[in-house]
């Protein structure tokens, strides 16, 4: 009887503890950083231009065949070179106008207004 | 120079960009078709595969070699999932010329994403080629994330800068050159200063006589800038060779067969053994091009090139992997 009653209890407790952990779990996506997403498609960036405050954290996704990056002309970023469907996030901090471009194929340009 | 006049071939230049309508059809059938391609100073002949005119006339000072291209080992998308199946045909197209070519000129993208294992593929494929030596330049997908220092370790350790080389063959003069790399944002392929300053040097001490043979993966010619198909300081460079009688630029990068003759000089890309791109402009963008599997070894392929001695005139042959 003694051991059924501890079972309840680690029971309880252990449903209280969940219950607890839901808003726990949720609550960083709520008040995360803001976000902002920049598909490679077409060996272009899309949009090509994104004006972000500062802060937010931008995803650059190469949707194409052919592998692509993003480097910045100041060299302030740069990514690993990102194959199909591979990602690149970074979080952009300091205000600023940066213009970038693909080193692989240098063609293609976007700029990004860091607010 | 009885043979400057032969070499005018343009006969409706519309567009005063050394093209005429007839030629420029001539040169997109080779893609598809596979002709026998034969420049004679300048002038330029096609023949049908099954007459391989050079071949049989070819001659024992006659140099003859094989220029593939763009294999991009370890490409696995839906526009060729093996990669590695059509590199063995076009392997087999090689060994079944009537006689082993002098040697391989690969001109870059050698592999998809610079991966070590990529590079041993492809080496090890290239075991199986009948030709005695392959000479590589790079395109940009061998020199992803290092410039170019592992496609240097491996293919360029006797190359000058960051890759470049020349080498005679039979009385050829080839030269190998580098525009892939230090590429600037908005622009296009790029040799860069300090490699045109030793192109220069290169050829000071030819006599001008001296067939010449350049290999580079970006076109040397601008073909359509809004793809970047060109190459920024290309005519630095061929403003050193003007002075030549016969020089033949040989490309990849497009995926593509085209060619244009400008003055002394004749240029040609060749098609991928990988994947086809469209023609420019034709899509949105130069990505892979899918085509329905029952066609896509019509748009792949090798060029046979035939250096007549006594013609003094290199003969280009495209073959399809079909």
């Amino acid at each position: 009887m003694k051991r059924m009653h501890g079972i309840a209890s680690f029971a309880v407790l252990a449903m209280a503890l969940l219950l607890a952990a839901i808003p726990l779990l949720e609550t960083p996506a709520l008040a995360g950083p803001p976000t902002a997403a920049i598909n490679i498609d077409n060996f272009s960036f899309t949009p090509p231009t994104i004006t972000v405050k500062a802060g937010t954290q931008i995803t650059w996704t190469n949707k194409d065949d052919i592998p692509h990056n993003v480097v910045a002309e100041d060299n302030s970023f740069k990514s690993k070179v990102l194959d199909t469907d591979e990602q690149f996030t970074m979080t952009a901090s300091k205000p600023g106008i940066y213009m970038y471009y693909c080193s692989i194929h240098p063609k293609m340009t976007g700029k990004l207004v860091v607010e | 120079m009885p043979e400057q006049n032969d070499r005018n071939i343009i006969l409706h230049d519309h567009n005063h960009d050394g093209v005429d309508r007839r030629g420029f059809l001539k040169c997109m059938a080779w893609a598809g078709a596979g002709a026998l391609c034969v420049v004679q100073g300048g002038v330029l002949k096609s023949y049908a595969l099954d007459d391989p005119f050079m071949m049989h006339k070819a001659e024992k000072n006659d140099l003859c070699f094989v220029q593939i291209s763009d294999s991009h080992m370890g490409f696995n998308k839906a526009a060729n999932p093996d990669v590695v199946a059509t590199m063995k045909i076009a392997i087999g197209k090689i060994n079944a010329m009537p006689a082993a070519p002098e040697f391989i000129l690969h001109t870059g993208d050698i592999t998809h994403l610079s991966k070590p294992s990529e590079f041993d593929t492809v080496d090890q494929l290239l075991k199986s080629a009948r030709a005695k030596d392959v000479f590589f330049v790079p395109g940009e997908h061998d020199v992803l994330e290092d410039n170019g220092q592992q496609y240097r370790e491996r293919y360029g350790k006797s190359a000058k800068g960051e890759g470049w080389y020349s080498f005679d063959k039979k009385g050829i003069h080839f030269i190998g050159l580098v525009n892939v790399l230090n590429l600037k944002a908005g622009g296009m392929g790029s040799l860069g200063p300090e490699q045109l300053e030793w192109l220069e040097d290169d050829v000071r001490h030819l006599s001008k006589s001296t067939p010449i043979v350049v290999f580079a993966h970006i076109p040397l010619w601008t073909i359509y800038p809004d793809w970047g198909w060109g190459t920024e300081d290309s005519a630095q460079a061929l403003s050193y060779l003007k002075h030549f009688g016969s020089v033949t630029v040989l490309n990849g990068h497009i995926h593509q067969t085209m060619q244009k003759v400008e003055g002394n000089i004749t240029f040609h890309t060749a098609t991928s053994t990988a994947f086809p791109q469209p023609h420019p402009g034709a899509a949105p963008s130069p990505g892979p091009m899918k085509v329905p599997a029952d066609q896509l070894r019509s748009l792949l392929g090798v060029t046979d090139v035939n250096y007549v001695r006594k013609r003094h005139a290199l003969a280009l042959i495209d073959s399809t992997l079909e």
